[in-house]
């Protein structure tokens, strides 16, 4: 930081020759580790996809091979659906959403450099490339990679007796535990850059809602993350060196775990959903031309969510065997936090309200994110409710649900953000057609893919099974008929991000060059260059309002930057 | 909703099922509605050439209305679902059977089969009657069991769908629940919680049967020691 400013302060924009390696790999320049993130949570995105594809494949058809794996063991399924949910929360919601809009955003919608520890936010991502480097070895090693779900619940991830994988699984757990020292770092930038580098006039309420999310989410993961780490410590050493922190036989408590994992593990619902909705809150006002409604309740909306987060994490354990009374408290704290979630959907559609909507590739994303959104929201609540939770827990109606809040948070979210960023990070535009083609690709298949595992759920369908042949009442063809549809949409969205792909990385390089402010959009990165600079501005930006003063009745144009003086 | 997929084959599930119907009615409503108003919007503020947007803030109390009604209204729902998830929550899990008009069972959870201790003609565990089974569960229609959860190694779940019962079973601890059934038949038992690389095998029955054919059941398998032991 404090060479950048002296750069900025006397005036130069920090853009001087650099090795490929100074520039790219070794760099200390946000919106470089920013990509680094995206590009790597990008890369992980294809294993976990393609972990999908394996183990719904063996689930259509169970017992034959799939083509480009081979026969899935109920060894092999256990592990890939356990990495495959490790894997999209930790190692592609988590650095796409938080680390790779955060480090690209932050600086350029706040109006300053460069976050404020650039050092450390290197070191983020090296520790983060880490974790994803072992988190990969742990699929190889001998007995294989760690199988006993996202959760690692033990005693079955704590012994090496039951879980048959002795080091899979402590690889495993450092991965996970490496991944969150680096988010820990990434997030004390966040925070701390957001307070104490704002361009000059611009006051909280100016913020845009994007950066105040990201800020919030990074707050809740640093507030949640210790006891899990704490617990992360407590299991390695149950696995290695023999003590009994969860082993009954041992005076421990496997219960303990459920509790540390899902501390955490409930705000992280929240870590992941706020930037997505903050991304969404944005384009929205953008595309249709209207200022976000109720700036304020939005924001408070956010807080309320952050703290009632905290309250809510024992609705996974509603029939684990704790003391059946203390459901009744989490019902109701679950039940309550629906409604500031609730509000935030009211606000959003009534953003809407009287507005000049353009449906864009990254509006499109922006709608189907509430849309599908809301679906996640709505069954969420049987979920919560705890004498409904006693049939449906553990199910597949279960995991419909989760998919229909984490598709379009890491997905629908993160293509809202790159389809609508792609011009300020790259400098050149994405294809709208083919934008077009991949959003409705993608969308159509991803409903067609959880309908059915929603219906299946109802028909009492439990989750972790590699082949439902076993249970009589799960092996009607009927039953089957769903799973089959539901592998068939899985591979049309799989085919449909070739599109992506293609799209991305030709407009990468021959993409119409994109001006400055493409969308006459009000925040300030869009009056940096596109891309921006080492520096990001020659000379810093001032604010003058907040972000979302769109079709101002005293202006003649539609759109008014925060840095207009007048 | 669920009887739609499967039987409901317990007192209880009529209860659950009927929870289920309130919430989904309650959310389904709520749902139409914003996706009905949402894509109105959608389609009704379409950009038109020479149509500027509206500029609205919502900090005005007159816009936050609506906002702050909705708001009030979801709270309404939410004590009407929490209501109706506490009074089926009580009565499943909180409320046991008294000892003289049920009869225990013993469930054992390991890596990877389901242990079933019967009580044996006398009604009690742990006499030298007791019938042992693995993955077949047989109990008596419209009669009340308290079950006695337990396992050898890892966390099972103990998970009957038609009964809409689910319980973890926890090394060390011994977990109590209940349960009758309404109807006759054979339906899955299934582990619902990740128990190592069996969990996908591990599956039994439950076979309900009726008074006559249950007591049959229990007098041909007694353990031949029953007379021996209980002469002296």
């Amino acid at each position: 930081m404090a060479e950048h400013a002296g750069e900025a302060a006397h005036g130069h924009d920090g853009h001087h020759e650099m090795s490929f390696w100074s520039k790219y790999v070794f760099s200390t320049d946000h919106k470089i580790i920013g990509m680094q993130y995206m590009f790597t949570g990008m890369a992980m995105a294809l294993i976990g996809g393609f972990m999908a594809y394996v183990f719904r494949m063996q689930l259509a058809f169970p017992g034959e091979a799939v083509p480009g794996f081979g026969g899935v063991s109920p060894a092999d399924y256990n592990s890939l659906i356990t990495n495959h949910g490790t894997i999209m929360i930790f190692w592609v919601a988590m650095p796409v959403l938080i680390a790779g809009f955060g480090n690209f955003l932050i600086p350029l919608m706040i109006g300053c450099d460069d976050m404020v520890f650039p050092k450390i936010n290197r070191l983020s991502y090296q520790i983060f490339l880490l974790s994803a480097i072992v988190l990969i070895v742990s699929f190889f090693v001998q007995g294989g990679g760690f199988g006993g779900a996202w959760t690692a619940y033990p005693p079955l991830s704590a012994k090496a007796e039951y879980s048959l994988t002795p080091l899979g699984s402590t690889l495993w757990l450092v991965a996970v535990a490496l991944e969150f020292v680096a988010f820990l770092l990434g997030g004390i930038n966040f925070v701390t850059t957001t307070m104490n580098s704002r361009a000059p006039g611009m006051k909280m309420y100016d913020i845009p809602m994007v950066i105040w999310m990201i800020v919030v989410a990074s707050i809740l993961f640093m507030a949640s993350v210790g006891p899990l780490i704490a617990g992360a410590v407590m299991l390695f050493m149950d696995q290695n060196v023999g003590t009994g922190f969860f082993d009954p036989g041992k005076g421990g408590d496997p219960i303990l775990w459920q509790h540390l994992f899902w501390f955490f593990g409930h705000p992280e619902v929240y870590v992941v959903l706020l930037p997505a909705m903050g991304i969404v809150a944005d384009i929205m006002t953008v595309f249709s031309r209207k200022k976000l409604f109720a700036y304020r309740t939005v924001l408070y909306t956010v807080f309320g969510t952050g703290v009632l987060s905290f309250t809510v994490w024992a609705h996974h354990q509603f029939i684990a065997g704790v003391d059946p009374r203390m459901a009744h408290i989490f019902t109701i704290t679950t039940l309550l936090i629906s409604v500031p979630i609730a509000e935030m959907c009211f606000v959003y559609i009534a953003t809407l309200y009287g507005g000049s909507i353009q449906l864009s590739t990254p509006m499109l994303w922006a709608l189907a994110f509430l849309a599908e959104f809301l679906i996640g929201g709505v069954t969420g609540i049987f979920l919560g409710a705890s004498g409904a939770d006693v049939y449906f827990h553990d199910t597949y109606f279960v995991l419909a649900h989760f998919h229909y809040t984490f598709f379009p948070i890491a997905i629908i979210g993160v293509f809202a953000g790159i389809t609508y960023w792609f011009p300020k990070m790259f400098g050149r535009h994405l294809s709208e057609f083919w934008g077009k083609v991949h959003f409705w690709g993608t969308i159509v298949a991803f409903n067609c893919i959880f309908i059915p595992l929603f219906m299946l759920g109802a028909a009492g369908q439990h989750r972790r099974i590699y082949n439902y042949n076993h249970f009589p009442d799960l092996a009607t063809p009927e039953l089957q008929r769903l799973r089959v549809i539901a592998t068939s949409a899985l591979l049309v969205m799989l085919a449909f991000q070739a599109v992506f792909l293609i799209n991305f990385f030709y407009s990468l390089f021959k993409g119409k060059k994109a001006e400055k402010n493409p969308y006459n959009a009000n925040t300030l990165e869009w009056t940096a260059a596109s891309p921006p600079p080492h520096g990001n501005w020659a000379e810093l930006p001032r604010v003058y309002r907040g972000p979302y003063e769109y079709s101002h009745p005293d202006r003649d144009t539609d759109y008014w930057p925060q840095n207009e003086p007048n | 909703m669920l009887e739609h997929y499967l039987p409901a084959a317990s007192t209880y599930a009529s209860d659950i099922d009927g929870l289920v119907n309130l919430i989904f009615w309650i959310v389904g409503v709520w749902f139409v509605l914003c996706q009905v108003v949402f894509f109105y919007f959608i389609i009704k503020f379409r950009r038109k050439p020479g149509v500027k947007a509206q500029y609205i803030t919502g900090e005005e109390k007159e816009q936050k209305r609506w906002i702050s009604i909705p708001h009030a209204l979801v709270l309404i729902c939410d004590v009407f679902i929490v209501y109706g998830a506490v009074t089926v929550w009580v009565d499943i899990k909180q409320t046991l059977p008294e000892p003289e008009e049920s009869t225990p069972v013993r469930v054992i959870g390991q890596q990877w089969a389901w242990t079933f201790v019967h009580a044996g003609p006398d009604g009690l565990l742990d006499t030298p009657d007791d019938i042992e089974t693995v993955d077949e569960l047989r109990i008596q229609v419209n009669h009340k069991y308290r079950y006695q959860l337990e396992s050898e190694d890892v966390l099972h779940n103990f998970s009957i769908p038609v009964f809409r019962l689910k319980q973890d079973a926890i090394p060390g601890r011994v977990i109590e629940g209940w349960f009758e059934a309404t109807q006759t038949g054979t339906f899955d038992v299934q582990c619902a919680e990740i128990c190592g690389i069996g969990h996908g095998i591990m599956a039994a029955r439950i076979v309900i049967e009726p008074a006559a054919d249950h007591a049959a059941w229990m007098s041909e398998n007694a353990p031949r020691t029953v007379l021996a032991a209980t002469t002296p």
